[in-house]
């Protein structure tokens, strides 16, 4: 992973989008009728049934681990272990991602550490040499 | 409404025969409970068929060109790991409507070996996360951690209860028991589930003739009749952390509820459960979700030996998915011939004494595909 993003690299995930200034964002959605947030664009609620009541929203970039796994066996080609942590952001949205920077040991890793979002370029498993905008976390 | 019940069942023995057709496998289990009823083909007024793998492929029509095109209706049905379950139900739903008296209900799988999981596309794995099927339920089973503070070795005790299970039934694909430091050694998957945490991918078929209360005395069946008290589906009701993190529980709440509602029964009265034991964390959140322990008890319940056989609620005696394999679509009904033969007192060393009710329960989906369920309560007639 590098911790540059280029323009040209397409997003790896459709949540993930970049800003006028090219500076890479989670891309949101805040229900008006029942305040669910959302991850990525959406028109009716999930939770509410709501319909056009959706604005779009900047996802926050922090939050904490709400439960983790480290993944020994992947699919071929992918490289383990590495650890799959479904964070909760602190604008009561909810993200899965893989998260860097720890040991990859589950008892290392407390429920509630607080953790970043970071975003790089990185080639899937897949489409060798080919970059992916992508996103992953990191202790806060 | 009368009641519906099921007169013939059977399962081929859970395997791997890459030699085979997909509906190959499908007309045996079909002409091994057609046998079981004591019927034939031609008395069947429409046939449900449950497969994923060649979800597209009219395997249903293809299974009655091997065993006779009698021209009656066919149903081809998909629904995840909840495939064979929701034939089943479709066969049961013909007849409680009235519109036919005997249907015909079967689940085929022919599987591969490995992980399932991920999607098409430029892969994410790794990258952000793990879209395998083990990731997923092993965050399950961390959730249960977090809120209970359920072990590793809880965990693993489900495996080393179905592995010994299996030994008792000659129709599991594995039949070795594993003690837990074998279980809890074995190579990591995804923390907490090892490899013998996870159901086994393997090629079955299983099936079942339905009848309706008229035709089951009409044609003399009652003493091999297996009352069905319940049929439920549900998919997944919203939950907070859906898109993040693949919601089970929910589901299979629903479905139990409803279940027991149905019934007029509750979960002291189950003599015998055959639950979605996909993965041994899977285990452990399904106890409490279908009401066979409060909240946060199920760590105590694998603890206590309540599930195993001779213990209060005996869960998953055929081995479950862990151990009898899991191939997909056919597990649903596998089930369902579980704990008919447990009903009938036919299920040799393994019978739960005095079997007089059993629930069956399956669950399946996916990353961002949701989840379908499948409950059902059947009674000794």
């Amino acid at each position: 992973m590098t911790e540059t993003a280029t323009a040209e690299a397409p997003a790896l995930v459709p949540f993930l989008k970049r800003d006028a200034t090219g500076q890479p964002y989670l891309a949101g959605s805040r229900c008006e009728a029942c305040g669910h947030l959302f991850v990525g664009d959406r028109t009716v609620c999930a939770q509410c049934t709501a319909r056009g009541r959706m604005s779009p929203v900047r996802l926050a970039e922090t939050g904490k681990v709400y439960v983790h796994t480290v993944v020994h066996r992947s699919f071929p080609g992918v490289e383990t272990p590495f650890v799959d942590a479904i964070v909760d952001l602190d604008d009561g949205s909810h993200l899965k991602g893989t998260l860097t920077g720890v040991k990859p040991d589950p008892d290392a890793i407390p429920f509630g550490l607080p953790v970043k979002v970071a975003y790089c370029e990185a080639s899937p498993v897949n489409a060798p040499g080919k970059p992916y905008l992508t996103y992953y976390f990191i202790p806060a | 409404m009368s009641d519906v019940y099921l007169v013939g069942v059977d399962m081929i023995k859970f395997g791997r025969y890459p030699d085979r057709t997909v509906p190959d496998l499908a007309a045996e289990a079909a002409l091994m409970a057609l046998d079981d009823a004591g019927l034939e083909l031609r008395q069947m007024q429409a046939l449900y068929c449950g497969n994923l793998g060649q979800a597209n492929g009219m395997v249903g029509q293809r299974m009655l060109a091997e065993i006779g095109q009698t021209g009656i209706p066919v149903t081809n049905v998909a629904n995840a790991c909840a495939t064979g379950a929701t034939a089943f139900r479709d066969a049961w739903m013909a007849i409680k409507a009235g519109v036919y008296d005997l249907t015909l209900a079967v689940g085929v799988e022919q599987m591969g070996k490995g992980l399932l999981g991920g999607g098409g596309g430029a892969s994410p794995e790794g990258l952000i996360g793990s879209g395998t099927m083990p990731a997923m339920f092993s965050h399950i089973g961390m959730e249960h951690t977090r809120k209970y503070g359920t072990t590793f070795a809880q965990f693993a005790k489900v495996s080393v209860k179905n592995h010994w299970h299996s030994t008792m039934n000659p129709k599991s694909m594995y039949r070795v028991e594993t003690p837990l430091q074998e279980v809890m050694a074995a190579e990591m998957i995804a923390y907490p589930n090892t490899k013998l945490m996870c159901s086994v991918n393997v090629d079955g078929s299983a099936a079942a003739v339905l009848a309706s209360e008229a035709m089951v005395k009409r044609l003399g069946l009652m003493d091999r009749a297996v009352r069905i008290r319940a049929s439920i589906m549900s998919s997944n009701p919203f939950a907070e952390r859906q898109a993040a993190m693949p919601d089970f529980s929910g589901a299979t709440r629903l479905a139990a509820r409803a279940a027991y509602e149905s019934a007029g029964v509750g979960p002291e009265d189950i003599s015998l459960v055959e639950l979605h034991d996909c993965f041994a964390t899977a285990e452990i959140v399904h106890y409490e979700n279908l009401g066979l322990c409060a909240d946060g008890e199920a760590g105590r319940l694998i603890d206590d030996g309540e599930t195993q056989l001779g213990g209060r609620i005996p869960v998953n005696v055929s081995g479950g998915l862990l151990s009898k394999g899991h191939p997909l679509g056919a597990t649903g009904i596998a089930n369902i011939y579980e704990v008919a033969t447990h009903l009938r007192g036919n299920a040799g060393d393994r019978q739960v004494e005095g079997a007089r009710l059993g629930l069956t329960h399956v669950v399946g989906g996916g990353p961002g595909m949701g989840t379908a369920c499948a409950i059902h309560i059947l009674e000794k007639a």
